[in-house]
């Protein structure tokens, strides 16, 4: 029995004793075992998942368990990088669940096992049967994880309810695109493999449409975005980080595996399609990010964004290799691959620390907290450190896959001619306005959340949370940390998932552990000797003040223009921050204002009191689906009418279909 | 870009690079500042002027506003780091640098970019309305700029095959015709849009006022003092220097040392303080002429900064396909 195997056993019934504990066993000691055995059972697949990127293939074939096509397992080198990263989400929110679930009811915690589970066996899944049954269960078991909290608050069913329809739509295109390649050939991926290069074009892009739409959805790109900063604030946070970090990753394992695994790649204008819905929603998700302020919603729009890096660098590796160009293809595949690990590491530690923001002090809203520095030392630490990897600068983990990225564009610009020099272009500047925006969103995130003075007397009465919460958070920040000084440990693996993917012939275009390298391209970059000049920097300056300037420091009051102390309504908010660019991109945004004066009543010349409202809705989504939604209701009333509970009307209906029916028949006889 | 026994050389051209600019950088602000006052018939505080300053600065207590954090304390040394790096690998004086893999031209302007969000962490960190509005106006005009930068970046990247800051400039010395591209113009305008955006002169920041309604870095800084306050007022000059000479060498490199003896360093001194003095003195006057653009004007500036770069990416595209 190989270690991946094993691994796999290990973390299914791990997962499965945490299940049954939550349902049977003692309500006091319910998160801590549920919490300890859901984090091991993540260790067992982050094992796994490590072992099939190494190339050790893993098969569980169980055809008795499933009628049609039979339950089958199959986990290679592509299916292991995302289990792997979904095992890596699963240790930190098990050991968060600890300190967070405690005293939370046993639905959730019996099903946040089960979540778990799908999330390894999507990637797993190797028939179209398991495959679909598989996603199944991670919709349905992700939509009982955000109805959690539904008592407490009407949004919450709100939210559910945009999540069970966008998902289930996505998993009906996902089923019916499948559905149409497997009546060609068998239902086992190798199978359709085989027989996709025989297929008609016209089938082969009709299959890739209908999936890409419903793994789109699941990825949170635009426009099927609308349920994510729905359902991503009002789950409780450790789900969130699931879905945020592990859950949409399985969206873009989606487009990878059906286009370049089991298409075998295709036309352009496939990919052009990715590249161009990816490079909108990174655009959209940074800008309603920048504008958002709640915490969570704003975190949700950023994976949005992410997400949408992820699908630039698909597009531009199909773009590539329908033009020729493998090497530059296997580029940007492994910095797609690497935003993937690098968005789940530091999109885990944010939603987390979100979580212990939440659970110290019971409020969302940025503009109603800050001073957390003091409170919340530590979640502030954490919280700062998820910011900067976030903001995609050095020495954050983003920098570098952002660079591989931009490093693909540079050299892929004249590969295919015209298309793709416009298309780079493009992407380039897409890339460039979501670092410009990504950076404004975490220093706003950051800054008016954590530090100056509290703004909300909840954030001034804010308590540290949990240590075992905080040690989750700082797994994962660990993890940051080697990824963001040492990515080239990571890059070899993820270089021969790419390549084998693109069809290079070589194995590795990235290499190098301390600088990282562009294999048969000009470009090195080294994100260790980055942060250790930093840091020798740093010393060097404070070295030169100590000698020149070596008096002691002394506190003194803040400059308030000779007016008093200032108070904390005198702060930036994060709406005011933000207000600066909201303006800029008013056309886009296109927010609302609602300004209501009440006049005194005996004079119109006194003002009672000003009530003032800003809102930024997501157009997208109103303009799109407000109308399919009204039409649906306008369906439901119009459907009301027909059965009002006269007998005589049900008789008419009668009566009328009878004669209908007769006259059809007579004059089609 | 070194080869074996290189390495001192490049070394002391290090070092070199590191004294001329760390020392240079407030003499070319005291110059531009002078050239002003000349031109606007004041007689000026002379070119050693923000020298004198930094010395009184640094002689000055060391105060720590209440509230503030240890963020705030630590934010100048970010910021000085990140810059002094830039200094280090940037081609300033010579296309040999140590540390191959940070000479590359987006990790310059990111390092860049985190001194500026170090600055502005601590602008919010104060907790005042001064502090918060300059971070937020710093972060708007950065998040509207970096666009600009990275695309005009693609634009001079894409003919020679990399980011390499030393591979653009080698590239550009060995085809000099390259500067006469349109590529090349339409790059170099869009990059001195984005560098006047980027170190906070007119028309789009005023450097040496205080008025509410106008500043951006100076409202983020009004809380540091003394030798702290000397360490930002140091770093936003070098900045200046560091832009005004990456512009200067990405577009005219010729006078950059290639080899590694000290002759042509000393060469490549004299060419360095001349292109850098030429740009600063066109800058000053130009800024006399001009009045300072509202905040909300500002973007329209920089979109059409951003239209010039990409401009630049197209011509390069077909500048290419007509030289293969």
């Amino acid at each position: 029995m190989s270690i991946a195997r094993l691994c796999l056993c290990a973390a299914v019934l791990l997962a499965g004793l945490a299940a049954a504990y939550a349902v049977v066993g003692l309500s006091r000691a319910r998160s801590v075992v549920v919490g300890g055995l859901v984090a091991l059972a993540g260790a067992a697949a982050v094992v796994c998942g490590g072992a099939a990127v190494l190339g050790g293939r893993l098969v569980v074939d169980l055809p008795w368990l499933l009628p049609l096509f039979g339950f089958r397992l199959d986990l290679d080198p592509l299916g292991g990088l995302f289990v792997a990263v979904a095992g890596g989400v699963v240790v930190v929110a098990g050991i968060y669940h600890v300190g967070y679930a405690r005293g939370s009811g046993r639905t959730m915690q019996a099903v946040l096992p089960m979540f778990a589970v799908a999330l390894w066996l999507v990637p797993a899944a190797s028939t179209v049967a398991t495959f679909l049954l598989c996603w199944e269960l991670m919709a349905f078991t992700s939509l009982l994880l955000v109805l959690t909290e539904h008592r407490q608050r009407p949004a919450v069913a709100r939210a559910g309810l945009w999540y069970a329809v966008l998902t289930h739509l996505g998993l009906v295109t996902i089923l019916i695109g499948l559905t149409v390649f497997a009546t060609h050939a068998g239902g086992s991926f190798d199978e359709l493999r085989a027989v996709s290069g025989e297929l008609s074009p016209a089938v082969r892009s009709v299959v890739f449409v209908l999936t890409f739409i419903g793994f789109a959805s699941k990825a949170g790109i635009v426009p099927l975005h609308a349920w994510l900063p729905r359902a991503h604030p009002e789950a409780p946070s450790h789900v969130s980080a699931l879905m945020s970090a592990a859950m949409v990753n399985l969206g873009a394992y989606g487009i990878v595996r059906v286009g370049f695994d089991l298409l075998g790649g295709g036309p352009v204008w496939w990919w052009l399609l990715v590249l161009a819905l990816g490079a909108i929603s990174a655009v959209y998700g940074i800008l309603q990010a920048v504008v958002a302020t709640d915490l969570k919603r704003m975190l949700g729009w950023s994976t949005t964004e992410n997400l949408g890096l992820v699908l630039v660098g698909i597009g531009a590796a199909g773009i590539f290799v329908a033009n020729g160009n493998e090497v530059v293809a296997g580029l940007a595949l492994v910095a797609a691959f690497l935003h993937v690990v690098n968005h789940s590491a530091f999109k885990s530690v944010l939603f987390l620390s979100a979580g212990s923001v939440l659970h110290g002090t019971g409020v969302r809203d940025l503009d109603r907290l800050g001073g957390l520095r003091a409170t919340m030392p530590t979640t502030t630490a954490l919280f700062g450190a998820g910011a900067l990897a976030a903001s995609a600068l050095p020495p954050g983990n983003a920098f570098v896959s952002e660079w591989l990225l931009l490093q693909s564009f540079v050299h892929g610009f004249s590969a295919g001619g015209m298309t793709s020099a416009i298309t780079m272009t493009v992407a380039v500047a897409a890339v460039a306005l979501t670092a410009g925006l990504g950076v404004a969103t975490f220093v706003k995130a950051f800054g008016v959340g954590f530090l100056a003075k509290p703004r909300s007397a909840e954030a001034e009465d804010a308590v540290e949370s949990p240590p075992t919460m905080l040690v989750g958070i700082g797994v994962m920040v660990a993890a940051i940390a080697v990824l963001s000084l040492a990515p080239g440990l990571l890059l070899p693996s993820l270089s021969g998932v790419a390549s084998n993917l693109v069809g290079t012939d070589t194995n590795e275009v990235v290499s190098g552990v301390i600088t990282v390298r562009l294999e048969y391209l000009v470009g090195s970059m080294s994100p260790l000797i980055l942060a250790v000049g930093l840091l020798v920097g740093c010393v060097l300056v404070l070295v030169v003040l100590r000698a020149v300037g070596g008096r002691v420091r002394r506190n003194t009051r803040l400059w308030d223009c000779g007016a008093g102390p200032m108070t904390a309504r005198m702060e930036y908010t994060a709406t005011s921050f933000a207000e600066p660019l909201q303006r800029v991109f008013d056309d886009v945004l296109d927010p609302e204002l609602d300004v209501d004066v009440t006049h005194v009543a005996e004079s119109r010349y006194l003002v009672d009191s000003i009530e003032y409202r800003r809102r930024v809705p997501d157009r997208i989504e109103q303009r799109l689906y407000g109308p399919i939604v009204a039409m649906v209701r306008w369906w439901g009333t119009m459907g009301r009418r027909l059965a009002n509970g006269s007998v005589h009307r049900y008789l008419a209906y009668g009566f009328g279909s009878l004669v209908v029916l007769l006259v059809v028949l007579a004059v089609t006889r | 870009m070194t080869e074996g026994g290189g390495m001192g050389v490049a070394l002391v051209g290090v070092a070199a690079q590191v004294v001329l600019i760390a020392g240079g950088a407030p003499l070319l602000v005291g110059l531009m500042r002078q050239v002003r006052a000349k031109l606007e018939g004041r007689v000026g505080a002379g070119v050693v002027q923000p020298w004198r300053d930094l010395a009184k600065l640094l002689r000055k207590e060391r105060l720590t506003p209440n509230g503030t954090s240890g963020l705030f304390a630590v934010a100048p040394l970010v910021l000085a780091a990140t810059t002094l790096m830039v200094v280090a690998v940037g081609p300033f004086l010579s296309t040999r640098s140590p540390f191959d893999g940070v000479a590359d031209l987006f990790v310059v302007v990111a390092l860049l970019t985190l001194g500026a969000v170090s600055l502005a962490l601590a602008g919010i960190d104060t907790g005042t309305a001064f502090g918060g509005m300059g971070a937020s106006r710093e972060m708007t005009i950065l998040a509207l700029v970096e666009p600009t930068l990275l695309v005009a970046i693609l634009a001079l990247s894409v003919p020679v095959g990399s980011t390499n800051l030393a591979a653009i400039v080698t590239a550009t010395l060995d085809d000099p015709t390259r500067v006469l591209s349109p590529t090349t113009l339409l790059a170099g305008v869009a990059l001195a849009v984005a560098v006047i955006a980027e170190t906070g002169r007119l028309p789009v920041d005023n450097p040496s006022t205080h008025l509410e309604l106008t500043m951006v870095h100076e409202a983020m800084i009004l809380e540091y003092s003394g030798p702290d306050l000397a360490v930002v007022e140091w770093a936003s000059a070098t900045r200046l220097l560091v832009f005004v000479g990456l512009l200067a060498n990405l577009l005219f490199p010729w006078g950059i040392a290639t080899g590694g003896s000290v002759g042509l360093l000393l060469l490549a001194v004299l060419a360095f303080v001349a292109k850098t003095v030429v740009l600063a003195v066109g800058l000053a006057v130009g800024e006399v002429f001009m009045a300072k653009l509202r905040l909300f004007r500002v973007p329209e500036l920089l979109a059409g900064s951003f239209l010039l770069a990409l401009l630049a990416v197209a011509a390069s595209f077909f500048v290419r396909v007509g030289v293969s």
